[in-house]
């Protein structure tokens, strides 16, 4: 049973807003931090609550800790010891595990998400940007307010203006994701699952039947999540330009967009659509996601192998895949560049939220080896050709009878600008943190 | 003892040519300074001339001997049984594995050598399915073999770690091969002598 009125909703819903704004925060004690969960705590629903309203809402608030948030608001060492080592370091520390070197570093981020004063995120989904105006005027006056509590930086995101959802290269987003066994979803075809909660919730057994131990206190861990934040701009003017060099023809160009993310930009997969792009199929969700590799495709005549979407869910051919699903979330920023307008120095991008119960095994396995192995799948000297870390060097090939194209010289068409690692407790344990925590030793931190 | 790596060295990592024989020393510790990456568990041991791998040499429990020719027996009777077992291996892209059991004065020690083409972490993880699938696991049998070890990955991870003894020298007639490539040829050239044939 999955305890719906205690976890996030953001784990389990997605909800129907246009505008949002995630805005990091830092406490200079314990008090300020709890001061200000205990006022926004009533904002913060839970799955039920959300489920039960959603057609009214008109806003959603998450909120969620750095280990050094978890820190300030009192929890005792002992206890941060028994989180997962990744969480207790931090997005910053394990650049190296994740392949945030040369632009991607932390130490180039912009939105001070880099710094160990970061200690949590408010995230806000509105459903337009009257709404976001308002909670955002709520929220400083809350801040004002509080002493000792500061903004450290925020992100105004935007979904684009289409009927659908889409990211600034133009690709349909937000068609494959992991539906939770329990919470009443349907997966579409070819998703996978349902997969058990422990895979994405602490407190729940995960696909082999295994509890994992929860870190200390369990009232604090039990029905939470962790979430990998990323801030990744993408460079669409030289996207475009890209897709101009290599395809002669405007189909010539769509195609190479469709083979560098393995779906047509409509989000038809190239599995089912190898030739020619067919927007039927892309928006029919029964069918677009109903596909696999290893019979289908095993050497990536349509779908090449280092493709975005066969690398960050190889499904068949993968061992151990429902341990390594993802729940997506977040949203895009920054303003559209119309088609055919130069690069106008704006940055724009998604700013990625990624749910999973282990950062080590979901997000960091992601990273590590299925981004940014450079031979991954043998594919020699390529990373993910739209989120890896491209420094120039490598290459993206095209499998073609009779000879394969090879691209040479990838430029980075994305770079990290900001992410942090964060704990997404559940309802109780927020209640719990607001109000008491565990004694606390130092109120002050450094 | 010198931690500089041999400039040859570092271009045939580099260029990982096959075509040429490849002699290589690997420095103390199973990593290049030079080219080290960082892995979730810890820096990842490189692909050398031999491929990616590991030797894990540990203490088997006293009086566990036995256990491991048992355990072998029952894999045997286990794929005889049900011959698609064998493919539970497949994503561990392996060359080789070796289990070897050592005694030595009036203890026994156990190796369990095994050379791939995915990393080490990655091959650490991949292995649970494979257990999962119902092998049984001889590890059990040997000291130091976390209690925990089916929840617990870290400490899995650490156990291989700590019981890794890498190479320190290497030869290779086909350096940095891997699995998939040498079936791939051989295959190449069973397709080609039917080609030849039927143009007879
Ligand atoms: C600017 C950066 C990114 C862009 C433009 C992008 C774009 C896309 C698009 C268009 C899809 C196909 C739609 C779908 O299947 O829902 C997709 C799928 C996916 N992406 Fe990304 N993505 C980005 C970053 C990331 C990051 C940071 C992660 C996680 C580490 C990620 C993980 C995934 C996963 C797991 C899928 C689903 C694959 C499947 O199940 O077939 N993406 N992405």
């Amino acid at each position: 049973m999955l305890e719906l009125d205690d976890i996030q909703h953001i784990v389990l819903t997605r909800v129907p807003s246009l505008t949002g704004r995630y805005e990091f925060l830092s406490f200079r004690h314990a008090a300020a931090g709890r001061e200000w969960l205990k006022a926004l705590s009533d904002t913060v629903r839970s799955t039920a609550a959300v489920r039960a309203s959603n057609d009214k809402d008109r806003r959603w608030v998450t909120v969620a800790f750095t280990c050094n948030g978890l820190r300030t608001l009192g929890v005792d060492e002992a206890s941060l010891g028994t989180f997962p080592a990744e969480f207790v370091q931090g997005m910053a520390a394990r650049a190296a595990t994740l392949g945030d070197m040369g632009a991607n570093h932390p130490d180039n981020w912009i939105d001070k998400t880099n710094s160990p004063d970061l200690h949590a995120i408010a995230i806000l989904f509105a459903r337009d940007a009257a709404e976001r105006q308002r909670c955002q005027t709520e929220h400083e006056k809350l801040i004002a307010q509080i002493e000792g509590a500061e903004v450290l930086s925020a992100l105004d995101v935007e979904a684009l203006p289409f009927d659908y959802p889409r990211d600034h290269f133009g690709y349909r987003d937000r068609i494959s994701q992991p539906v939770i066994e329990g919470s009443d979803e349907v997966p579409t075809p070819g998703s996978g699952g349902p997969f058990k909660p422990g895979e994405f919730i602490l407190g729940y057994p995960d696909d082999d039947g295994v509890q994992h131990p929860l870190p200390q206190p369990e009232i604090l861990s039990r029905h939470g999540s962790f979430i990998a934040y990323r801030r990744l701009e993408e460079h669409v003017g030289r996207f475009r330009d890209f897709l101009r060099e290599h395809g002669e023809t405007p189909e010539g160009q769509e195609l190479v967009a469709a083979k560098l993310m393995g779906r047509w930009r409509s989000g038809a997969p190239l599995i089912l659509a190898p030739e020619k792009d067919d927007s039927a199929l892309a928006a029919d969700p029964q069918r677009n996601n109903d596909f696999n590799y290893k019979r289908e495709d095993p050497l990536g005549y349509a779908m090449p192998l280092g493709a975005h979407i066969r690398r960050m869910n190889p499904r068949d051919t993968a061992p151990g895949m429902n341990h390594r699903r993802m729940i997506r979330r977040g949203s895009t920023y920054g303003p559209l560049l119309p088609e055919g307008a130069p690069d106008d120095g704006m940055e724009r991008g998604l700013a990625a939220l990624v749910i999973c119960a282990s950062l080590i095994r979901q997000f960091e396995f992601a990273q590590n080896v299925w981004i940014n192995d450079r031979n991954f799948h043998e594919l020699g000297n390529e990373r993910d050709p739209i989120i890896g870390n491209q420094d120039g060097t490598l290459e993206f090939k095209i499998p073609k009878r009779p000879i394969r194209k090879k691209i040479t010289g990838l430029p980075a068409f994305t770079t990290v600008r900001g992410g942090a690692y964060f704990f997404l407790p559940g309802i109780r344990a927020l209640k719990w943190l607001a109000t008491n925590g565990t004694p606390q030793v130092d109120e002050t931190i450094g | 003892m010198t931690s500089k790596t041999s400039e040859v060295v570092l271009e045939q990592l580099k260029k990982q040519d096959w075509a040429q024989p490849v002699f290589m020393t690997i420095p103390k510790g199973g990593t290049f300074p030079e080219i080290v990456e960082e892995g979730r568990y810890g820096p990842i041991f490189p692909k050398t001339a031999c491929c990616y791998g590991f030797s894990i040499f540990a203490k088997v429990k006293p009086g566990k001997e036995e256990a491991f020719y048992e355990h072998a027996q029952n894999v045997q009777k286990q794929f005889d049984e049900n011959p698609t077992m064998i493919e539970a291996f497949e994503p561990l892209k392996l060359h080789y594995l070796r289990w070897v059991l050592i005694p030595w004065k009036n203890e026994m020690f156990f190796m369990y050598q095994a050379v791939f083409d995915t990393d080490f972490d990655k091959y650490i993880e991949d292995i649970m399915p494979v257990f999962a699938s119902g092998l049984e696991v001889s590890f059990v049998n040997l000291e130091g073999w976390p209690e925990d070890w089916r929840t617990n990955i870290p400490a899995q991870n650490k156990f291989f770690r700590e019981h890794h003894c890498p190479a320190f020298m290497e030869y290779a007639s086909y350096p940095f091969v891997s699995a998939d490539e040498v079936r791939k040829a051989l295959k190449l050239k069973a397709a080609f002598s039917t080609v030849l044939d039927q143009m007879q």
